[in-house]
């Protein structure tokens, strides 16, 4: 019999499907990232829908979750609010991912001195206290959703260029990069179609763990107010509305705190679980 | 050792002088000054007071001027709060956050820390599963998810603790249990994950042969490596206490400095603003420095160069 030959990927598949607490969020992620695509149809009312003849009511039939002071069904909200949260946390990572990445492959890519400056210049900035800059920036230029996923995207790509840069800095030593090189290949290229596509692993593992840090850097800003603005809805604006009613009407807070916890909770298992599945160093062999 | 104190205080002034720019630059060039909303104001009052706090005067004239009183520890005066500088108000309010962070900082140490070595006394039993169970659900539950909640249930549900407010030592007992609460969790893990692999090592079997009680042998001989991955943490640790107390100041309505921030940013109060960001930064730069001091103590393998 010949064995059939396992692929890093096929590899780390069957890892993460065997490793519960990552099936769980992998599944719970799904299903939130399905609810969010197929909102317009699910919500039973519209988003800024108000009845302020009914004011805040506890959950009932009509509205499984209850609703807000003004009569807003908090259902529908939330639903509202997890496209909003959900699509800042991938845009943003992606903008991370794409500054970290090039930042790190360019870095560790051409060494010496270059690399010197760019690391240092990383050094100094993981020093700075980066959330006061995206409340700087919130107020100062807007509160909008561009602006929130730019700023947050913005300060979170400083660990993946490390990461990045290291993986790269062992893997230019190897006989492909050198064969490239001596076909003439040009240094962009070299960079980006041969060194950044063996690097996805590490890549895709930090991005997932980042998702759900700037998701809750998300819901951080809007609960000061900084973020998304009403009549819009996202979780963090829930909850900061929800801590004003607190007393007489618990299920603002409640709902909206626990599917951000249980949220967070699934993609950080799914990245521990990702990272389990990929790190070579696991493997079995 | 001084050697190296003295050049992580040099290496941290460029990083200060980058930090005044940006804030700097950032402000002044967005849309919008800290006068807008007072619309009725005549021209001649808006002239007299944007020359008062010299807003009339070209960029770079404002910039080596906002510089040159940082150089003297000056942060200017509030925009917003007649007659109060900045160094006032930081002076009234940070004793206040500091308070808060110091209490969260001592709960997440003494629960994280108790809770990671039981665990790693007794890996796998239901101590350790329940231990880290609980700071998994405390990793990925945010301040501002948990600080409502325990109100709901200890203040307003049970009546044990208050709602809100900053008078008694009960008043301190949510906010700080809030702030803390995440770091309890991740220096439990740190703990456990530490412990773990000190408690394997021979000198440990060793103390343990030589008849030492269980206790000396976790206090004088464990926790001198077991603990190092813990105070690594404690960097990150209170920079993030630190930018946490914004939010939790805000839900418990405590007077401290992180709500000032808040306050003053919605205000656009420039000089507050840059202030106030300013001084965390410091804050969070020299916590850093001690940090490592702490580190290269107790790991003799840490080279101070």
């Amino acid at each position: 019999m010949i064995e059939r030959g396992e692929s890093l990927w096929m590899d780390a598949r069957r890892r993460l499907f065997q490793n519960r607490a990552a099936v769980f969020g992998l599944a719970v992620v799904c299903v939130l990232v399905a609810l969010a695509i197929f909102t317009p149809y699910l919500a039973p009312y519209d988003y800024d829908r108000q009845d302020l003849a009914l004011g805040a009511a506890a959950p009932s039939a009509a509205h499984p979750f209850g609703t807000d002071s003004l009569g807003r069904d908090l259902l529908t909200r939330m639903l509202y609010g997890s496209r909003i949260s959900l699509l800042v946390g991938f845009l943003a990572t992606l903008v991370s991912m794409g500054i970290g990445v090039t930042y790190g492959a360019v870095s560790g890519y051409l060494g010496g001195r270059t690399d010197g400056i760019l690391m240092r210049t990383v050094d100094i900035l993981y020093a700075l206290p980066f959330i006061f800059f995206v409340i700087i920036l919130m107020v100062y230029f807007g509160r909008s959703l561009v602006n929130l996923f730019i700023a947050l995207g913005c300060i979170q790509w400083l660990t993946m260029a490390r990461i990045v840069r290291g993986q790269v800095i062992s893997l230019k030593q190897k006989e492909f990069v050198e064969a490239a090189v001596a076909m003439g290949v040009s240094t962009p290229s070299i960079v980006f179609r041969h060194l950044v596509p063996n690097v996805l692993g590490p890549i895709i593992v930090y991005a997932t763990l980042t998702v759900p840090t700037v998701m809750l850097e998300e819901a951080f800003i809007s609960f000061l107010g900084l973020g998304v603005q009403p009549p819009m809805s996202s979780w963090g604006l829930l909850m900061s509305d929800g801590v004003k009613h607190l007393e007489l009407e618990p299920w603002l807070i409640l709902f909206p705190g626990f599917f951000l916890s249980l949220t967070l909770f699934s993609l950080n298992f799914l990245g521990d679980g990702l990272r389990d599945a990929l790190d070579p160093r696991y493997r079995s062999d | 050792m001084l050697k190296f104190v003295l050049k992580r205080l040099i290496g941290a002034i460029p990083v200060l002088w980058i930090i005044a720019t940006l804030t700097f630059f950032m402000i002044r060039l967005a849309p919008g000054g800290p006068f807008d909303q007072d619309k009725n104001l005549p021209p001649d009052i808006m002239k007299n007071i944007e020359a008062k706090y010299h807003l009339d005067e070209p960029l770079p004239q404002q910039y080596t001027r906002y510089m040159k009183s940082l150089l003297r520890l000056d942060l200017g005066p509030s925009f917003k709060y007649a007659n109060r500088t900045v160094n006032d108000i930081i002076a009234a309010a940070f004793p206040v956050s500091a308070e808060l962070a110091l209490w969260a900082l001592m709960f997440a140490l003494l629960v994280g820390v108790g809770a990671g070595t039981v665990a790693s006394l007794h890996p796998g039993t239901w101590k350790d599963h329940s231990a880290m169970g609980l700071a998994m659900a405390g990793v990925c539950t945010p301040n501002f998810v948990l600080g409502p909640v325990l109100v709901l249930v200890f203040s307003l549900w049970l009546g044990w603790l208050p709602v809100a407010g900053w008078y008694g030592a009960a008043d301190r007992i949510l906010p700080a249990i809030t702030l803390g609460a995440i770091y309890a969790a991740y220096v439990a893990r740190l703990t456990r994950g530490g412990m773990l692999e000190i408690l394997r090592q021979d000198f440990i079997r060793t103390a343990r042969a030589k008849g030492l009680p269980e206790s000396q042998v976790i206090i004088r001989h464990a926790f001198r490596g077991g603990l190092l991955p813990t105070v690594t943490f404690l960097g990150p640790a209170i920079a993030g206490i630190v930018t946490g107390s914004l939010v939790v100041e805000l839900i418990f309505d405590i007077p401290g400095l992180g709500r000032f921030f808040v306050q003053s940013a919605l205000n656009r109060d420039y000089t507050m603003v840059m202030g106030t960001a300013l001084f965390y930064a410091v804050l969070i730069i020299f916590m850093n420095i001690l940090v490592d001091i702490a580190y290269a103590c107790l790991d003799p393998r840490v080279r101070y160069d």
